[in-house]
């Protein structure tokens, strides 16, 4: 696409091109090499200050946050499809007097941030911070899958329940049987992204006082001095970034996949976004 | 209720410093999210890839990576602000602006292939192609998609309630941490006046969705 909007550059073009490309290239390194300067000023690149990831206990405690921001990634996540499934089959229910409270619900779950309903819990219930964090995760997030869900079985052409009702099956077989297997499989992408939103949303628990990756930063800057703040929240970020940057890249790779098999068959899915992705 | 009734000004202060955070916020990321998104399509080499790993990283940056990193890494590096407002609208509009450089690469890469064909073969450069023809029509395309990303952006600024920034959240926490027995209540306060914005935010993007949803 991007090339239709140029043309095929010839050698002026291209030459212009490449003057471009260096010009562009200068500046960025220049504005890097600026920011390395100015770092070097603060002492940023003096041994001692990266010599603490030596240490085999400064890995030990970044190792326990990322640990805790995995498992609290994890276990919101086992709950929260499986309830954001169950949501979606209320929100299409037959019935409006459950369809109408569930969708009023899950439109309160979605306006809020999730930091507050964190803060809430803890507050609120005088949890422990990873209850809440995990809660505040879950609730926000079985929300979005539920509409994310919605979304694919409403791009399913009609007759897919219709036939499913037309062989003798019960409105709720046939969601479960016909409907919600190819809605699933088509919100694949969505839903794997709105696992990289969950992932980087374990981050909020630095707020109310969860021990992850963030709070470990924290702990370490207090507890060793300033000086090494920086050394240490650069290497945690860079580590909370790989990861991130690792599962998006499994949510293009199973969206390439799904689509060279969709391609034989049915109509290809609107990608319904919904918001995944965007928080 | 006694205690939202009674702390309603510090509750509409915070409402209107969230406002104000996600406007300002909203602007910026706006135009940087546009520039980008047209450095991503643009003939330059250098552009592009910068562009890319731009959203790359920032896309896969948890929020509080980024508040982080503006309010406590930055200031220790040198960079002093006056206010923590200015840190916020940092990490709020960088963030959001990777975001919505996607949405609207994805609105240009929707308009059809024979829009810019034809644009060029009138003679247009890349700037008019872009400016004229392409970005004018993606922008209907993108316009729910972006509302979304507007709603994350206000729900978003609730971080900054944690980084030394009293917004709404921030207002609401020290409310609840001033009145330990009526917690709930004010937190659902809070939740109130967020959701003032987002769900009527939320029906404008069905809505337009719905107006703008051309035939194509």
């Amino acid at each position: 696409m991007s090339s239709v909007l140029y043309d095929v550059p010839g050698p002026k073009a291209r030459r212009i091109s490449l003057i471009g490309s260096v010009i562009g290239s200068l500046l960025i390194l220049g504005l890097l090499a600026w920011i390395i300067m100015v770092l070097a000023q603060q002492g940023i690149f003096e041994s001692r200050r990266w010599q603490i990831f030596t240490r085999t206990d400064v890995w030990r405690l970044l190792g326990n946050g990322l640990g805790a921001t995995l498992s609290a990634a994890a276990l919101s996540a086992v709950i929260a499809f499986p309830l954001g499934l169950a949501l979606c089959l209320l929100r299409i229910a037959d019935s409006p007097i459950i369809r109408i409270p569930v969708r009023v619900v899950l439109e309160f779950l979605r306006g809020m941030p999730v930091v507050l309903m964190m803060l809430f819990v803890l507050l609120g219930f005088g949890t422990s911070p990873f209850i809440a964090v995990v809660t505040g995760l879950v609730l926000y997030n079985a929300a979005v899958f539920a509409e994310i869900i919605r979304a694919g079985i409403q791009s399913l052409p009609k007759g897919q329940r219709e036939a499913g009702l037309a062989i003798g099956l019960t409105s709720y077989r046939s969601r479960m049987l016909i409907e919600l297997p190819q809605a699933i499989r088509r919100m694949m992408p969505s839903l794997v992204a709105q696992m990289v939103v969950l992932l980087k949303d374990t981050s909020l628990g630095y707020i109310v006082a969860y021990g992850e990756l963030l709070r470990a930063v924290q702990v370490m800057a207090d507890f060793l001095g300033n000086a090494y703040l920086f050394p240490v929240f650069f290497v945690a970020a860079a580590i909370y970034i790989a990861i991130n940057i690792a599962v998006s890249r499994l949510a293009v790779w199973i969206e390439r996949r799904g689509s060279k098999k969709a391609a034989g068959g049915t109509a290809k899915a609107e990608p319904a976004t919904v918001e995944a992705g965007a928080p | 209720m006694d205690v939202i009734i009674e702390n309603l000004p510090l509750y509409w202060e915070g409402f209107l410093r969230t406002l104000f955070l996600s406007a300002v916020s909203g602007v910026i990321a706006l135009v940087l999210g546009t520039l980008l998104a047209a450095a991503r399509v643009s003939p330059v080499a250098a552009l592009r890839g910068f562009s890319m790993v731009y959203v790359e990283v920032l896309r896969n940056t948890p929020l509080t990576i980024a508040f982080f990193f503006a309010a406590i890494v930055l200031p220790r590096l040198g960079v002093k602000f006056e206010q923590f407002e200015i840190a916020a609208i940092i990490a709020l509009s960088t963030y959001t602006a990777a975001f919505i450089a996607e949405a609207v690469r994805s609105g240009v890469n929707s308009v059809p292939v024979g829009q810019a064909e034809a644009a060029r073969s009138i003679g247009m450069g890349f700037g008019q192609v872009l400016s004229l023809i392409i970005l004018p029509q993606a922008l209907r395309t993108v316009i729910p998609p972006l509302i979304n990303i507007l709603i994350a952006l206000v729900k978003n600024s609730s971080v900054a309630g944690a980084f030394f920034v009293l917004e709404l959240f921030g207002y609401g926490r020290q409310l609840a941490n001033a009145n330990g027995d009526a917690v709930i209540t004010v937190l659902l306060g809070t939740a109130f006046f967020y959701l003032l914005l987002t769900v009527p935010l939320g029906i404008l993007a069905s809505t337009v969705e719905r107006k703008v949803a051309i035939a194509r």
